[in-house]
């Protein structure tokens, strides 16, 4: 029985028992699917095999069908990437951090941010295999496996191993810990389904759990646990991500700053995805009293607060290429401006976007409102494209030998490999959201009011 | 031996013979498959019918499957003496293309040549190269070149060509009708005694000479100075002073290739030599030549007759209104006896006053040699012109077309084609059915010059032979004796002919000039070009001369100067992708010809440009126009557009047709002679179409960066040898001076170099952009040629590339002014190519380590182990590393672009030594490891060290002004090691090479990647106060 202080707003409203909670849930799960479930399922899958099509050109043919040129080497494909990544942080810092520090308003919103961490991981996974030249053997390659090439390994010193590394320790983790989670629901469905299909698959995805005490005791210890393993990843997925960046020699690349600044921003953008899908979820699910105004705030506060590391970050790149003296880098910032350069409109896209846009969440109306939190958070994801692509492309585009300097121009198959991925996601999100528990319901269960009568 | 009867039988069977077995005795197998259609049920197959079939439908088909496509390997069956599989044989010969020559040797590889290098043993081009000799390898692959003979257009056999030619021949000659052979300058003295014995057979023969780009101008103008028509030899490397009026002597004008070396011998400084020529260039377009000139003076083509003139003035200390020329003169009277001027017009008028200036100057003897005469250009416009008249009133009755094209280069090739309908019997000797060879009866292909004997003479004297090098590729016929077969010799021979002539030269063993490829000679061959020149004094008329130029040069709206790329040149190799690649070394473009417009022009006219893309224009010329895209080229003199030859070819071949417009008809004639300037009558109107020329080279200054191009001129260089370096400081402790250079410092311990240590050295001075090099690397590395939609894309594969930066007229902080190039800037050429650098970038952040550090520098790239992540492109601070974005080899969609790696024939000219990558991975300049490799095996083989100069790699030895110095820096004796002042310092117990010449620096330096490519400062010859920044 959880005590709950009377001067805070109760995390669930709406005077729901357990059995509401229950009923509230599993009701998605064992009902017949939504037309705007299928409408929405409907549009990701097309996305899914126009993008497909992208796929399969750019493996046929090569990378030449992508935009990309002898200066520019990465520009929509690691942008995607880590804009993936980013997203992808969310979840396990909900699930983790938030768990570490008994943050109880995360129970109705973790799972689901867990799940769009695990599709996020899977798209931004996409792109170090797709834009890769010889595909066939590096995802092979890349892996510190034991050969016959005469004991040839990876190279150890290289962050793009680093990241080989980072996101699937990170992928296992958070499915595991995701997964770990849903054993108590899927024990819930199994119980109540009616029909033989739902009982047999639900029954093994339970692994027969028995909801014994013990059971629930091992159960919280191994959150725990993979809460405290998690914790770590969350920082440095994106940490290493920034080394691809940090590492290098190119002016604007080359940054000590990147690791936090880009954890920050994972954050930041991941929190936004998260707000997106949720108040979309919330809609559609009737999830109205499990996904309340507080939620939505206090995800909004996590945002200003991200978003303004972000913001200093910004500031500080800035000033160290003034201070520093390095004539490329004071280029590449200031002078050639990336406010002022060919790429302005996406450094002024990503000021927009990222600072002026979301500053106005410091007003609790514009953060309390879900139809201006909704945009916002869009806003945010599009900013914080953006910002990789700013980071990428632009310092490309312009770094020690002007002779080479060039700019980017997407093909349409640069925008359909993004497209698969964005259709992969949703679809994954809209399976997830149909066939499994999207609230935790065992835990939201800890934190009503009232076990067992409805109040008022 | 006795009749043996007996019989042998195989079954008892065929003993008894029945009627049955007979019918069956020839099928091998049973009609009566065990299947059970043959069963009493009977009637159709059943479901085991089925599957047996099915399974033995499989089987076959997953066998036909599993069979590997037949490639064909022919192994000799005897070995040929000279031919060891895997070891290269070099064979001295001759590069000629119509009137250029180049002593060459020629590297083959199992019987294939592959590769071209400059011939050191001729004393004319001393080893030097340019793009199109390194290029002419391809030419021979060329898949347009002609299989055979042609009569009426349709394949034929030589014997019957052979019959008709001698028939029509023998039929017009017995007319008394008139028989030309219409050529470009022919420098064989052994081909011309052939034509002799053509004419001695056909009386009535006349040769009549042409060339693409005349030089008749000046031909015209030593006959009236000197009594001779003759064309001087030059030596600029004896000049102190250079004025050149519009003259690309660097780059196409006569003969570049000889220009280029003795033009870079005085562009040389050292610690011995604090001395270099001046260079001033007066011309319209900038030209290649312009781009190196110390100072250079855009005029207009109307204005540069009448400069030289003014220029003769004011050695006469008439001031002239120019302060080019009254600086000029300046230097020029204080060099007496060590300047050149020279003009690249072609009108005797002018030709006449610059003789008469170095008249004055007293460069006769000294560095214009009349009596040695040059035969590079001996075409005569007025006897082109007269033959085209003879034509058209139908006084000649048969044409040879030997090796030329006027229906492509000649000016007046619409009025040609008019007068050819009248002429009965046409022949061209083309190698492929280009625009003469379609419009002739009878196409004779001559043998490519790789596989040929021939002789030439580029200077009187001085004589180099050509050789085969391969068996003929085609059913071709070397020209010189298809016409003996004309004229009648049975069973000609011309190698036996070459041999017997050459005995009056005093050779009675071939094969000992063979061997060097060139020899010298006070003989001569043939009696025609025995007179010498008897007298140097000029008498030419100058009075006359200054008052035709006045009168003729008057011009009046905008003027068009006609002039040629350096790849393409007249467009006799247009079909050759290396070429159209080849970014021009001034614009940067590729696979186009454009108009040049001058900046002021552009604004004026509100063009815009970005990336190459600008509006077309109607180019209108005295009523004939063309429709060609602008290119803003700064330098381009005010009022003036320029527009390059050797584009619009209609039938060059697939790789080159339609590629830009054909400019041939706008060459004018005046004063007699092709005038490649067009004073008035030119109209330009801008088309709202826009049109993207693909550009290699987007951003055109080099932003102040002091990193990158380090300069200075000579006088500061005289006081202080580090003058222009910029030498980055970074603040330390442990110095006593509290600083250090930024690149010393580095978190890791160097490399051991126990062996060797590759490294090369680029001399910005010496360099002059020609790009030589540039098709070097490309021959010698299997570099794909990725055709304009993807150089437009920005995905050109040349591992050595000339980055070329304008000067611009900004201050220095004003980064935004920096961007745009002064309106006549001062160029830099800057060779780049991998750095090879020992902290390398690239090299940490391979995920697979696919490239990786060698123990003797080199920063090697393993294709096999690239999976293509471009992290290293990314990473690489010179942006040297190219991508195989497609397949470009077997490929439909790059086949008439990369034709090197598109068919059989193409691919006969890839390097074996080189992989030919695949798509996905990464390449870039492997410092020629091949050829390291080859040179270290073939000293172990002998027990000893490489030698410095056994090992050079394709830039260093095409370059033609010897601006590249490649070596091993740990060799105490070579070239490098003495020109850098190399010397060893211990620095945590590994030793370090430490440059000490102060003229040498690291680009980047600051970034502390420590490349093995160092490069010398740029000095220019100006005065101080004429430096731009």
């Amino acid at each position: 029985m959880q005590v709950t202080s009377s001067v805070r707003e109760p995390l669930v409203t709406g005077g729901k028992t357990v059995h509401d909670v229950t009923e509230d849930i599993c009701r998605q799960v064992e009902g017949k699917p939504s037309k705007s479930w299928m409408l929405g399922m409907a549009v990701s899958l097309v996305a899914l095999l126009i993008g497909a099509y992208a796929v399969f050109m750019l493996v046929w043919e090569g990378i030449g069908v992508w935009g990309l040129n002898k200066t520019i080497g990465w520009a929509w494909d690691i942008t995607n990437f880590v804009w993936w990544v980013g997203i992808g942080h969310a979840g396990t810092l909900i699930s983790a951090i938030l768990l570490l520090f008994r943050q109880k308003w995360r129970m109705s919103i973790n799972r689901a941010a867990e799940a769009m961490t695990i599709f996020a991981v899977i798209c931004a996974a996409c792109f170090p295999g797709l834009h890769m030249g010889r595909l066939w053997l590096g995802f092979y390659w890349a892996l510190p496996l034991p050969n016959t090439f005469g004991s040839l390994w990876v190279n150890f010193n290289s962050p793009l191993l680093w990241d080989v590394f980072a996101i699937s320790t990170y992928f296992t983790v958070s499915l595991v810990f995701w997964y770990i989670g849903l054993i108590p629901d899927f024990a819930s469905i199994r119980d109540r389904a009616t029909n033989k299909i739902s009982k047999m698959v639900y029954g093994t995805l339970s692994f027969g759990w028995d909801g014994a005490a013990k059971t629930w005791g091992r159960y919280e210890f191994v959150a725990l646990i993979l809460a405290g393993l998690a914790t770590p990843l969350v920082l440095s997925v994106h940490t290493i991500v920034s080394f691809d960046f940090a590492t290098s020699v190119i002016p604007g690349w080359h940054s000590t700053i990147f690791p936090p600044y880009f954890v920050a921003g994972a954050i930041f953008s991941g929190f936004a995805m998260v707000l997106t899908l949720l108040l979309i979820a919330r809609k559609l699910l009737k999830l109205e009293d499990y996904i309340t105004r507080e939620h939505v705030e206090l995800m909004n506060i996590i945002i200003i607060v991200t978003g303004g590391v972000v913001a200093i970050a910004y500031a500080t790149e800035f000033f160290i290429g003034w201070y520093t003296g390095v004539e490329y880098e004071n280029y590449t910032y200031m002078s050639y401006g990336a406010a002022t350069g060919p790429y302005a409109w996406a450094f002024w896209a990503l000021i927009i976007c990222n600072i002026i846009i979301p500053g106005t969440l410091w007003f609790k109306q514009v953060r309390t409102n879900f139809i201006t939190s909704f945009i916002i958070s869009i806003v945010i994801n599009i900013g914080m494209w953006f910002e990789r692509f700013d980071i990428i492309v632009m310092c490309l585009s312009r770094d020690y030998l002007p002779s080479s300097w060039s700019m980017f121009y997407p093909t349409i198959y640069d925008v359909g490999v993004y497209v698969f991925t964005l259709g992969l996601f949703f679809t994954l999100f809209l399976l997830f959201s149909k066939f499994f528990p999207v609230i935790n319901m065992a835990e939201v269960k800890s934190i009503i009011k009232s076990s067992s009568s409805k109040k008022n | 031996m006795s009749d043996n009867k007996k019989t042998y039988w195989k079954g008892i069977e065929q003993l008894s013979n029945d009627p049955e077995f007979i019918k069956n005795a020839d099928k091998e197998f049973p009609e009566f498959l065990p299947t059970e259609q043959n069963s009493e049920e009977g009637g159709g197959s059943n479901r085991r019918d089925f599957l047996k079939m099915m399974g033995f439908g499989i089987a076959a088909v997953s066998l036909a499957a599993c069979e590997a496509p037949i490639r064909k390997a022919i192994p000799y069956v005897n070995k040929p003496v000279d031919v060891d599989p895997g070891v290269p044989n070099y064979y001295a010969t001759t590069y000629v293309n119509g009137g250029d020559v180049c002593s060459i040797v020629v590297k083959t590889r199992e019987g294939r040549p592959i590769k071209i290098e400059g011939n050191k043993s001729s004393k004319i081009t001393q080893g030097a190269t340019n793009a199109q000799v390194q290029a002419s390898v391809l030419t021979l692959y060329d898949n347009e070149r002609l299989r055979g003979p042609k009569i009426a257009q349709k394949n034929a056999k030589w014997a019957d060509l052979d019959k008709e030619v001698i028939n029509k021949l023998n039929s017009v000659a017995a007319k008394g009708g008139q028989i030309k052979i219409v050529s470009n300058t022919i420098t064989s003295p052994t081909t011309l005694k052939v034509i002799e014995d053509f004419k001695a057979k056909y009386p009535t023969t006349e040769l009549v000479t042409y060339d693409a780009v005349s030089s008749d101008g000046i031909l015209k103008a030593n006959e009236e100075s000197f009594g001779q028509r003759v064309l001087p030899s030059y030596d600029f490397s004896k000049a102190d002073v250079i004025v050149s009026f519009g003259a690309d002597f660097l780059g196409t004008w006569i003969s570049p290739v000889e220009y280029t070396k003795q033009y870079s011998k005085t562009r040389k400084l050292g610690p011995d030599k604090k001395t270099m020529s001046r260079h001033y260039q007066f011309e319209s377009n900038l030209s290649l030549t312009g781009s190196n000139a110390d100072y250079r003076y855009p005029v207009k083509p109307s204005e540069s007759g009448k400069l030289v003139v003014e220029l003769y003035n004011a050695l006469g200390n008439k001031k002239s209104s120019n302060e080019g020329i009254n600086k000029a003169a300046a230097d020029l009277k204080k060099a007496r006896g060590k300047s050149l001027v020279v003009s690249g017009s072609n009108d005797p008028a002018v030709q006449v006053m610059v003789n008469a200036i170095n008249n004055l100057l007293g460069s006769y003897g000294k560095t214009v040699d009349i009596s040695t005469p040059s035969n590079y250009r001996k075409g005569d416009d007025s006897a082109m012109k007269r033959f085209v008249a003879d034509a058209k009133s139908g006084r000649v009755g048969a044409v040879i077309f030997y090796n030329c094209n006027p229906l492509y280069n000649y000016a007046g090739a619409a009025e040609l084609k008019e007068a050819l309908s009248k002429v009965s019997v046409k022949l061209s000797t083309a190698d492929r059915p280009d625009e003469t060879a379609i419009a002739s009866d009878y196409v004779a292909p001559d043998h490519h010059f790789l596989e040929s004997w021939n002789d030439a003479e580029p200077k009187k004297g001085s004589y180099t032979l050509t050789q085969p090098t391969i068996t003929p590729i085609f059913k071709t016929r070397q020209a010189q004796e298809s016409l003996m077969t004309w004229a009648g010799v049975a069973e000609p021979d011309y190698y036996t002919y070459l041999v017997n002539a050459w005995k009056a030269l005093g050779v009675n063993d071939i094969d000992e000039v063979l061997y060097e490829g060139v020899y010298e000679t006070s003989k001569s061959l043939t009696d025609a070009v025995e007179e010498t020149v008897s007298t140097t004094s000029f008498n030419g008329n100058i009075s006359a001369a200054s008052q035709k130029i006045a009168k003729n040069y008057k011009g009046s709206g905008v003027e068009l100067a006609i002039y040629q790329k350096v790849g393409i040149g007249d467009g006799s190799q247009a079909n050759n992708p290396w070429l159209q690649e080849l970014p021009d070394p001034v614009s940067k473009s590729t696979w186009d010809n454009y108009l040049t417009v001058s900046k002021k022009w552009a604004s004026d006219n509100d063009l815009s440009s970005s990336q190459g893309e600008c509006n077309k224009a109607k180019l209108t010329v005295n009523g004939k126009s063309v429709t060609v895209p602008i290119l803003i080229q700064p330098g381009q003199a005010e009022g003036t557009v320029g527009l390059a030859l050797g584009y619009g070819r209609t039938s060059a071949g697939k790789v080159a047709d339609g590629r830009g417009v054909d400019a041939y008809p706008f060459v004018n004639l005046l004063n007699g002679t092709n005038s490649y300037d067009v004073f008035s009558g030119v109209t330009i109107e801008i088309l709202p179409e826009r049109y993207q020329i693909a550009q290699t080279q987007m951003h055109q200054t080099y932003m102040g960066r002091e990193g990158v191009i380090q300069e200075s001129v000579l006088s500061e260089y005289q006081k202080d040898p580090f003058a222009g370096r910029y030498r980055p400081q970074i603040a330390d402790w442990r110095e006593e001076s509290g600083s250090t250079p930024a690149g010393a410092l580095s978190l890791w311990k160097g490399h051991e170099y126990n062996n060797h240590h590759w490294g090369m050295a680029i001399d910005l001075n010496s360099c002059t952009g020609c790009s030589a090099c540039v098709i070097s690397c490309h021959s010698e590395n299997n570099v794909p040629v990725v055709g304009r939609q993807e150089v437009i894309n920005k995905r050109d594969m040349h591992w050595m590339r000339i980055d070329r930066y304008y000067s611009s007229d900004a201050a220095p902080d004003d980064l935004k002014g920096l961007e745009e190039a002064a309106a006549n800037p001062e160029v830099t050429f800057q060779p780049m190519m991998c750095q090879h650098c020992n902290n390398a970038p690239c090299e940490t952040v391979c995920p697979v380590a696919a490239t990786s550090h060698s123990t003797e520098g080199l920063n090697q790239m393993v294709y096999n182990r690239c999976i293509g992540t471009r992290y290293c492109a990314n990473n690489c601070p010179y942006k040297v590393r190219r991508f195989n974005w497609f397949k470009y080899h077997d490929n439909g969609n790059f086949e008439n672009i990369n034709t090197a790696m598109n068919s059989d024939l193409g691919k006969m000219v890839l390097n074996p030594d080189v992989t030919v990558r695949s798509r996905g991975v990464m390449e870039k300049c492997s410092m020629c490891v091949q050829r390291i490799q080859y040179g270290k095996l073939e000293a172990k083989k002998e027990g000893r060290r490489p030698n410095d100069g056994d090992i050079n790699t394709a830039c260093a030895s095409a370059c033609p002004s010897d601006a590249i110095v490649f070596g091993d820096m740990k060799d105490e004796n070579s070239r490098i090691y003495q020109l850098l002042k190399i010397k060893d310092t211990e620095i945590d117990y590994i030793t370090e090479t430490e440059i000490h010449e102060p003229r040498a620096y690291h680009v980047l330096e600051e970034i502390g990647v420590k490349p093995n490519i160092t490069y010398l400062t740029k000095i220019r010859n100006k005065d101080l106060k004429d430096h731009k920044a």
